[in-house]
């Protein structure tokens, strides 16, 4: 459905990596995923088009070539028999890395997702792990047609039994995606699709924070800011505009949606008593909702204005044409610190 | 109406309604699996038969006297469950959905295990490594279809099939039934099974009723016959013929062991009871349909064949008697029962620790504890 391709970047050759590259998003991922199958050789990765393809955005690309047929598999076009027979898999012994092509796609799969996946270890009592990572590319920004730009991370953070994590930029993608398969539970991995071709500095030495941390990528005084995947960047440029403006904001990126990791996000409240969240996805019933009611909770008394949230509408993606006026952008961002620093 | 076996159809029966011994055309390239069936195994699957049909009538009972909150009858289906559980072999892993209760016990499972499912105490109920490789109930229909196509494959990825070994290669069996056979899942566990030749069986045991809807609802062609459109092997049995359900499974099981892939089996049988002890056939299902197959009861039919064949009526009747003992067994230990620690709510909802469920726990252990008499 979709002829998105990448640039190729360099590639991280087995012998004798380098200690850090320059690679954008996709090309970590893959590196990330090439680690984790030559460190086990139960993982192994299932989706459509993934195999001589590639995948559409290329992030299995050459794995097929070097692992086989056995380790990366092309699968039947129909998302709830890739998720079931993950489940299998998983009952196996297996590490299965499933590949979801777009975020609007994972809906047929998502009962697997959430009747059987999230709850096999639980309906079990404890006598296996569910070892199976969902990867989705979502969100917008790409100019795609309808269910190519979706944000449903909410629906998997709500569900009990998942983790949900989302990387903001490539050393994270590389360093989240091996410790999201070495996870004995099943992990939703939501990838940022119009963040896969930014390239930045990877450090292969080591991960700097654990799977599920919080961490603050740009330090502030006067507002908290928190968001995850594509929304970091544009809480990053929002603010650098602030900056212009004297207003000093400091940006946690969540990574990680299920847990959440408040105490990065409590200790910047601390400092600046102004929390601001921001998310591509709906925001009624969100990701964002969430913390809003958990911050305003635990910090009331220091914070001077009401947690605000920026999030897209609460109307299906709209056409391309007008998604700039959907999305949250760093203007609406700055919309929403001059309104929190107003109270 | 779907088809009911007789000698104009390709159903695979061996034994006639009536208990006799007499293989239709459709029959002749299975005949070879019952020479692998002694006297003894002919007792013991009578024996089982039975046995199950009394462990089911106990179990409505306590439903109906408030010890458990639902019961699931198998009754009618005895002899394609047993006939189908024996064609395993111990390497063998076996997918059910939740009505196959006497194939969990032929795999080694103490029916008291589905009880406490159905009593509320457990999601679960066993470990299916500990239990005959018998994996646990899933009550959301065909989705077991999926998680046994994925597990066959599993095998084919590390080896553990078609080396030529029968004494060691494995092969999965899934159960399922007419309503499941609408599922998505299921169609899509059989495009898999198809794509990857797993080492599989897909039984589908044709009671003619999801709950109150008939087979005609689901299909309006043999259900065998949609096989072929997925490019696997499909057969019709009769699955009231408990030998026939035997031979035709252990052929396909071999099959698939040795590596030549899946198949469907469609075992026609008949709920006779309602769907589960909250349902009430009397409102949509005709009764002399309901006769006519209470006419053809798998345990008569097989009776009347042992008989013919000279079996004692000590035997018989030393059967009814170890199934009274074994319901009230089964009877006195669903009312041992006993409730789980509230812990269960949250210890195995993640294997690796989750602050925001370690907090609910702590939680609730200091605000039960806050009342009078509270636990600690």
């Amino acid at each position: 459905m979709n002829d998105e391709t990448v640039t190729t970047g360099p590639t991280v050759t087995d012998g004798a990596p380098a200690a850090s590259a320059n690679l954008p998003m996709t090309k970590a991922l893959n590196a990330g995923l090439r680690q984790a199958m030559l460190a086990d050789p139960k993982v192994l990765l299932m989706g459509e088009d993934i195999g001589p393809l590639g995948g559409v955005f290329r992030v299995t690309e050459g794995l097929f070539a070097e692992f086989g047929d056995k380790r990366v598999l092309d699968t039947p076009l129909a998302e709830s028999g890739i998720i079931g027979t993950a489940i299998g898999l998983a009952m196996r012994g297996f590490r299965p890395v499933c590949e979801i092509q777009f975020d609007g796609f994972v809906f047929p799969g998502f009962d697997q997702i959430t009747s059987q996946l999230a709850r096999m270890r639980n309906r079990h009592e404890g006598q296996l792990v569910m070892p199976v990572v969902i990867r989705i590319p979502y969100g917008g920004h790409i100019g795609s047609i309808e269910h190519h730009q979706e944000s449903p991370e909410a629906y998997f953070a709500h569900t009990p039994g998942l983790r949900v994590v989302s990387p903001s930029n490539p050393h994270d993608a590389y360093w989240m995606m091996q410790e999201a398969i070495a996870s004995d539970d099943p992990v939703i991995f939501f990838e940022p699709k119009s963040r896969y071709w930014p390239k930045g500095e990877v450090q292969f030495g080591e991960s700097g924070s654990p799977l599920h941390a919080s961490r603050v990528v740009r330090t502030g005084t006067d507002v908290t800011v928190v968001g995850h995947g594509a929304m970091v960047s544009v809480l990053l440029q929002a603010a650098d505009i602030a900056q212009a403006e004297g207003i000093s904001i400091e940006v946690v990126d969540l990574r990680s949606l299920s847990p959440i990791d408040y105490g990065p996000i409590l200790a910047s409240v601390e400092k600046t008593a102004h929390l601001v969240v921001a998310q591509e996805a709906h925001g009624f019933v969100s990701v964002g909702s969430e913390i809003a009611a958990t911050v305003a909770e635990k910090a009331f008394y220091t914070l001077e204005a009401p947690v605000l949230r920026v999030s897209a509408f609460d109307t299906p993606f709209p056409p391309a044409a007008v998604e700039t006026h959907f999305l949250p952008s760093p203007d609406r961002v700055l919309e929403a610190i001059d309104r929190a620093l107003a109270y | 109406m779907a088809a009911t076996p007789n000698d104009a159809l390709p159903t695979v029966q061996l034994l006639s309604t009536e208990g006799v011994f007499r293989p239709n055309d459709a029959a002749a390239e299975f005949l070879p699996y019952l020479e692998r069936l002694t006297e003894d195994d002919h007792r013991r699957f009578y024996r089982d038969m039975v046995v199950v049909r009394k462990f089911d009538t106990e179990a409505a009972n306590l439903q109906r006297q408030g010890q458990l909150a639902l019961w699931v009858p198998s009754h009618g289906q005895e002899a394609a469950q047993v006939g189908s559980a024996y064609a395993t072999r111990p390497q063998d892993h076996v997918f059910p959905s939740y009505r196959e209760h006497v194939v969990g016990m032929i795999r080694g499972l103490d029916p008291v295990d589905i009880l406490r499912m159905l009593r509320g105490v457990t999601l679960g109920g066993w470990n299916p490594e500990d239990h005959g490789n018998f994996h646990l109930y899933t009550l959301v229909l065909a989705s077991q279809t999926l998680h046994a196509t994925g597990y066959a494959m599993g095998m084919q990825l590390d080896g553990s099939t078609a080396t030529g070994n029968p004494e060691t290669d494995q092969a999965v069996i899934v159960y399922y039934g007419d309503g499941a056979s609408s599922q998505g899942d299921a169609n899509e566990a059989l495009v898999f099974a198809a794509s990857y030749q797993t080492p599989q069986v897909f039984f589908l045991q044709n009671n003619h009723w999801a709950i109150s809807v008939p087979v005609t609802r689901q299909s309006r062609t043999p259900l065998y016959l949609r096989a072929g459109g997925f490019g696997i092997p499909g057969i019709q049995v009769d699955g009231n013929d408990v030998l026939a359900s035997y031979a035709v499974t252990a052929k396909s099981m071999d099959d698939a062991r040795a590596g030549r892939g899946p198949a469907l089996i469609e075992a026609l049988t008949y709920r006779v009871g309602a769907h589960t002890t909250a349902d009430d056939p009397t409102k949509y299902r005709d009764p002399d349909e309901l006769a006519r197959w209470v006419a053809r009861d798998p345990i008569a039919r097989f009776r009347t064949y042992l008989q013919g064949l000279g079996v004692e009526q000590e035997f018989l009747d030393s059967v009814d008697e170890e199934a009274a003992d074994y319901a009230s067994d089964v009877r006195r230990r669903a009312l041992e029962i006993r409730a789980p620690e509230r812990s269960i709510i949250f210890d195995n909802v993640y294997a690796e620790p989750h602050p925001l469920i370690t907090e609910q726990k702590t939680w609730l252990e200091r605000y039960e504890a806050s009342f009078e008499g509270g636990q600690a």
